[in-house]
């Protein structure tokens, strides 16, 4: 079990950007990995917690059905399950910007896409099931568009650990 | 790529092995239920302690990279971030791009293609703050860490979420 009490990325600003529930808070941060491989996991946890099995299930639930969590299980490592991915660029002329986004979030492809502060102001992950099927997807994406995709697959990964306390 | 021959290979999505079988009832995520393993294998037609026992494995080879919550992180207070992205010297790049991925508040840290001329960094270290003053504090740790191995640098911060679903696999 990995323990709330992470130092990282310890937060500067005020209570107001927290959970409000001080709880929810401590089921977030307990949950973040390490659940338990065993019969009874959420039993587990909730004793770590001080909650019982039922209050700790129904307060995963609501916290994915308010969307204060998106996910909750195993995170694979897609590119292990055969899939592949790229993160992508385009330059997009800014009164087509709206228009050429709602392109590009059309093919099922891209996963994530995020407006950024730059020339280059469209970043979106492509991913595919199959390498070869990357390059396939941005050529699409450039004729859907017109515009050339820069596209920046991962070399090497250093870190990947999106742990950010609740 | 042929033949199943190491755990993470047989968990290939495509594949037909209890391993994808696994994946495919468990990548939208684990059953809220007191025994949420047996409800897996139920459903894929396995013992429960298989399942747990194949799950075990994964975690170890790393074809699950943990069990638990991803959390919304917009919701948590962390509203601003930034891909800072940095020409990092080649010869370095790799021992430089493990310490900056060691830096509190840097989540992702790759190293990635230069494309030239348009775009001349390959060090990409994404970082997050409750405040983009907080990003800047964490970038100008960067930049001291990096010292005169990184030529240039920027940080892109999102301004829109555009589109964010799962990566998800039939």
């Amino acid at each position: 079990m990995s323990v709330a009490t992470d130092e990282r990325a310890r937060p500067a600003a005020g209570p107001d950007a927290r959970l409000a529930d001080p709880v929810d808070r401590a089921v977030v941060n307990a949950l973040h990995g390490g659940f338990p491989l065993c019969e009874r996991p959420y039993a587990e946890v909730a004793q770590a917690l001080g909650l019982t099995e039922d209050d700790l299930i129904a307060r995963i639930d609501r916290l994915l059905a308010d969307g204060t969590l998106t996910r909750f299980g195993p995170l694979f490592d897609a590119e292990r399950m055969g899939g592949a991915f790229t993160l992508a660029a385009m330059s997009v002329p800014a009164p087509e910007f709206d228009r050429i986004a709602e392109i590009v979030n059309g093919f099922p492809e891209v996963a994530h896409n995020y407006a950024r502060t730059h020339a280059l102001n469209l970043w979106f992950v492509v991913a595919t099931a199959t390498r070869s099927g990357i390059d396939d997807a941005i050529a699409r994406i450039e004729a859907a568009t017109g515009l050339p995709v820069l596209s920046f697959p991962k070399e090497r990964e250093y870190f990947v650990e999106l742990r950010l306390p609740a | 790529m042929s033949g199943a021959t190491t755990p993470s290979r047989d968990a290939r999505l495509g594949g037909t092995s209890l391993d994808a079988a696994i994946v495919r009832a468990t990548q939208a995520g684990l059953p809220r239920v007191p025994r949420p393993y047996l409800a897996v294998a139920e459903r894929i037609g396995v013992a429960e302690s298989l399942v747990i026992e194949r799950m075990r494995a994964m975690l170890e080879t790393g074809a699950i990279r943990r069990i638990g919550a991803v959390p919304n992180h917009y919701r948590l207070g962390w509203v601003a971030n930034g891909m800072s992205v940095w020409d990092v010297d080649d010869g370095r790049v790799d021992e430089l791009g493990a310490r900056v991925g060691a830096l509190d508040g840097v989540t992702h840290c790759y190293r990635r293609p230069r494309r030239l001329p348009a775009w001349p960094y390959n060090l990409f270290a994404m970082v997050h703050g409750r405040t983009r003053a907080e990003v800047e504090a964490q970038v100008a740790r960067i930049v001291a860490l990096l010292g005169g191995a990184a030529r240039a640098h920027e940080v892109l911060y999102s301004t829109r979420v555009l589109k964010k679903t799962g990566l998800r696999f039939s």
